[in-house]
């Protein structure tokens, strides 16, 4: 439960801040969960990056469905010059994911630290 | 272990952080470029994207109604004048922003500011050619007109206001992939435009090449391999038109001989960034005595690079003066090639030389000063500062001579010495307004108008081809040329003497021209304006084929329709092959082929003439006739470090139709003496090794083997956003010019009915955006030939209806 509701937090925040400031905002949100929500430090990465993931992969997934995939074809060639929307796709999740999911381990982790 | 676990995590979300928000790992910032909300997802337009909506603006005087049809084509109704240029700049600038910044710091030479140091040379050549001092020039004209002044005020204006209000994540996809920011609009950045499609039209001459071609081949072999007047010329104006004698006699100065004809050295460096010689264009008018309706039809078709986003932007303005449709560059206010109610106007360029270079003597290195009738003489100094991508900006000192800059000396070109440097005299630097010429033809309704509208037009030098409701057609080669004596310009001129510089301009009343001729159509397709009775001499960069087969087909013509006229546009005849594969043919010794070459040849012989896209004829024929120009030329034309002009097509076919002995088919290289026998078979044999490879790839078919590609602006860095493989015909001499990356770029007929019948299509889209569906969809119609309808709207209130979205404007 605790894992769903930090996922969600995470998710939130992330896309909260994305609406007024640039993308590395993900990192603050995945630290703020990792600080505030107290769970192992793995739990804390994986909640993380399943709230980014989510965020960023149904979104891309949702504005790519009503583009008929024109864009994500072409940023498929142009980025791992493959004609592939989907790869593109989770290419984008992944990135979310594993930024915001590595923000909350290291503040996890640090938090683990200092209170030893 | 705690530690471990944190140093770890915070290392990779580092490693990770650096890796994707940086350009240093990767050639793009994974994490904005990719972001939902940020990045290129953001460029990701619905296919039923709601395009309507409702805006205020300080700057409009009264109301615009803007109506979108299905195609994207916005039908602009104002109340003012001004209000309707205003809204073009904006949509201009919603569609087309990035285009209309990237082509105006080409054109400026600010590339390196986008791309880095990779740029430095390119922006160097723009700069020393003074784009910008011509731009200014331009600028400073315009200003003093104010009805010109007024209109690119309101455009500039409507680009800014679209662009402060535009958000991060609304950036047009370039800006993300290469990583800046648009600027502010100016009216500087219109003026540059037009510079940029003057150095396009008219950027191309062989000084240098024709210079060392004369040292190295004596007078007589030049006269031979670069003729001025083919004997297949086909000329705008008829041949036999009678011409009035020259305002004044014009002697080459005394001098001549020694200094300009007989020069003692060559010239030993490379230019580099020339214009494509290909670009030109189709233009033809018929009157109603030769139409189905009685009425003239005009067509255009402009040849220029292919690119996405599209050069042209569709638009129809309607305001309380004018109701103007066709295409528009964005980057300019107005409509430049299309009609109105009453006429209907288009171009093709002159190709006439309007630049020459002049030999500087500085007195030292500093390049202060010039030696010039008979003293020194001071330059001005134009200290250009390049800025580039992460790197340091850097300044190149440009020295202004009486002639205009000077382009190369050895700061520039490394192989040139101390003394020695180049200026440059183009007519794209004069003061001049062409603007003008376009505020004019958008609101004329007849011959008159258009007369007086195109006197604003100075360089690049076009046939403007014109025709009316009315019923008159006409044609003028238009635009400031050099008055010249004979063969001045062809070469490097001394520039130490006064008694070199052009003379002024030949009067725009004795350019060429006609009007309702008794042919009843009229036609330009790049070539020589005039047979030799011209009394001024025409140096140029000429076409000499397409006009043989557009003349050929309009005598033949008659009841002709608008449908008549758009085949016309893609036909793919290939007249010069109708007399270059005679000589082939006659000349090929049969038993000295394989079976292989027997094929090709077998090809060639049963070809139909068409350059078609399936047919396999066309790329053996292409490839056999230029392995006999390789054959017969490149002995005596390829010397290291040299710059040399290859010869026209139409000189090696000329000289083989009156001579087979032609004194160029020996190979200089080997003992024996060679004959066209020998030369033909040898370049059959040569051609076939390279058709075997194709035919391997299944490249043989001409489509294939052209395969048209429409790039991208950022060339093969953006193959993502570019449209390859075409299938389509035509190619180099052939009614539809379409070659590799080159070709018509809009096909326009109009018919002046009541109301007007008009089709179009360009090789692109309305949306200069790679994520919307609006980006290439015209391209796979323009690839077949076909044309879309336009929608020439009289009146808002009865047709607005019709259309797909509704954007209004108006004052706040």
């Amino acid at each position: 439960m605790k894992f769903i509701v930090s996922a969600i937090i995470t998710a939130s925040l992330a896309y909260g801040l994305g609406l007024y400031f640039p993308w590395w905002t993900v990192v603050i949100a995945g630290m703020l969960t990792g600080f505030f929500i107290p769970q192992h430090w793995g739990l804390s990465f994986l909640s993380a990056f399943t709230g980014v993931f989510m965020l960023w992969g149904l979104m891309a997934l949702f504005i790519s469905i009503s583009n008929d995939h024109i864009l994500a074809k072409r940023i498929s060639m142009l980025v791992i010059k493959n004609d592939s929307p989907y790869l593109i796709i989770l290419i984008t999740a992944l990135i979310g994911g594993l930024t915001s999911g590595l923000s909350a381990s290291t503040s996890r982790s640090l938090v683990n630290l200092i209170k030893k | 272990m705690k530690y471990i676990i944190f140093l770890l995590s915070l290392l990779l979300n580092i490693a990770l952080v650096y890796v994707i928000g940086t350009r240093s790992v990767l050639p793009l910032p994974l994490g904005s470029f990719l972001s939902v909300q940020e990045g290129v997802w953001q460029n990701a337009e619905p296919v039923d994207e709601d395009f309507n909506a409702s805006m205020r603006f300080d700057e409009l005087q009264g109301k615009v109604d803007v109506y979108l049809d299905d195609r994207l084509v916005p039908h602009v109704f104002a109340e003012q004048e001004n209000d309707a240029y205003f809204v073009q700049g904006f949509l201009h600038a919603k569609f087309r922003l990035w285009q209309m910044e990237f082509q105006t710091h080409a054109a400026a030479g600010r590339v390196s500011e986008i791309v880095g140091e990779k740029a430095i040379n390119f922006d160097r050549n723009q700069r020393r050619m003074g784009m910008i001092f011509a731009a200014e020039n331009a600028l400073a004209a315009m200003e003093k007109d104010p009805q010109t002044i007024s209109a690119i005020d309101a455009y500039t204006a409507g680009v800014n206001a679209y662009i402060s209000k535009l958000k991060a994540s609304e950036l047009p996809i370039e800006y993300k992939l290469l990583g800046y920011q648009p600027e502010k609009w100016t009216n500087l950045k219109s003026a540059l435009f037009t510079k940029q499609m003057t150095q396009t039209l008219a950027g191309y001459d062989r000084d240098f090449e024709y210079t060392n071609a004369l040292k190295l081949l004596g007078e007589e072999n030049f006269r031979i391999l670069y003729p001025s007047i083919p004997d297949s010329l086909y000329p705008v104006i008829a041949k036999g038109t009678l011409y009035s004698k020259p305002l004044a006699a014009l002697n080459p100065p005394a001098s001549a001989d020694s200094l300009y004809f007989q020069r003692k050295d060559t010239i030993q460096f490379v230019e580099d960034f020339k214009p494509n010689p290909s670009n030109g264009s189709n233009s033809w008018a018929v009157s109603g005595s030769k139409t189905q309706s009685g009425k003239p039809i005009l067509s255009n078709d402009p040849h220029l690079g292919l690119t996405l986003p599209s050069i042209w932007f569709e638009i129809q303005l309607k305001t309380p003066a004018f109701n103007a449709y066709g295409v528009s560059f964005p980057g300019l206010p107005g409509v430049v090639i299309g009609f109105n109610d009453s006429i209907s106007f288009g171009f093709t360029n002159a190709g006439r030389d309007v630049k020459d270079y002049y030999e500087i003597q500085f007195r030292d290195n500093d390049k202060k000063e010039y030696w010039f009738d008979s003293s020194w003489n001071a330059t001005t100094r134009r200290v250009e500062q390049i800025r580039i991508k992460n790197a340091k900006t850097i300044e190149d000192t440009v020295a202004y001579t009486v002639f205009g800059p000077v382009m190369y000396d050895k700061s520039f070109k490394t192989d040139l010495t101390a003394e020695k440097a180049y200026a440059l005299k183009w007519v794209a630097h004069d003061t001049s307004n062409i603007l003008k010429m376009w505020m004019l033809l958008n609101r004329a309704s007849n011959y008159t108008d258009y007369l007086e509208a195109i006197g604003h037009f100075n360089v690049p030098g076009q046939n403007m081809i014109f025709a009316s409701n009315s019923g008159d057609i006409a044609l003028w080669q238009q635009g400031s040329f050099p008055l010249r004596w004979n063969d001045q310009g062809l070469f490097v001129m001394p520039g130490t003497d006064s008694s070199y510089m052009w003379k002024g301009y030949i009067p725009h009343e004795e350019n060429p021209h006609a009007f309702n001729p008794s042919e009843g159509y009229l036609s330009s397709a790049n070539q020589r304006a005039a047979d030799s009775s011209y009394p001024y001499f025409m140096p140029g960069s000429y076409e000499v084929y397409r006009p043989i087969t557009i003349n050929r087909m309009l005598a033949s013509m008659n009841n002709i329709t608008a449908q008549d006229m758009q085949l016309l546009q893609n036909n793919n005849y290939n007249v010069f092959a109708e007399d270059a594969r005679p000589i082939l043919l006659k000349y090929i010794i049969t038993e000295q082929l394989s079976a292989d070459e027997k094929k090709y040849l077998s090809l060639v012989a049963s070809w139909n003439l068409m350059n078609d896209a399936s047919e396999k004829a066309p790329t053996c024929f292409t490839a056999w006739w230029d392995s006999l120009h390789a054959e017969v030329f490149n002995d005596d034309l390829i010397q290291e470090k040299m710059p040399l002009a290859k010869p026209e097509k139409f000189v090696l076919l000329e000289a083989l139709e009156r001579d087979s002995s032609f004194r160029f088919i020996d190979n200089i290289n080997t003992p024996i003496k060679e004959d066209l026998y020998q030369m033909v078979t040898i370049a059959l044999k040569k051609a076939s090794k390279k058709l075997a490879s194709l035919e391997k790839e299944n490249k043989l078919e001409w489509a294939r083997y052209k395969n048209t590609t429409v790039y991208h602006l950022l060339k093969t860095n953006a193959m993502a956003f570019a449209r390859e493989g075409l299938i389509n015909g035509g190619g180099n001499g052939i009614i539809n010019a379409t070659q590799h990356d080159h070709g018509p770029s809009w096909r326009m007929v109009v018919e002046m009915t009541s109301p007007t019948n008009a089709y179009g299509v360009y090789p692109g889209g309305q949306s200069g955006n790679p994520g919307s569906k609006f980006y290439d969809n015209f391209i796979d119609q323009w690839a077949k030939g076909a044309y879309y309808k336009l929608w020439f709207m009289e009146s808002a209130a009865i047709e607005g209806a019709k259309c797909k979205w509704k954007m209004s404007f108006a004052s706040k």
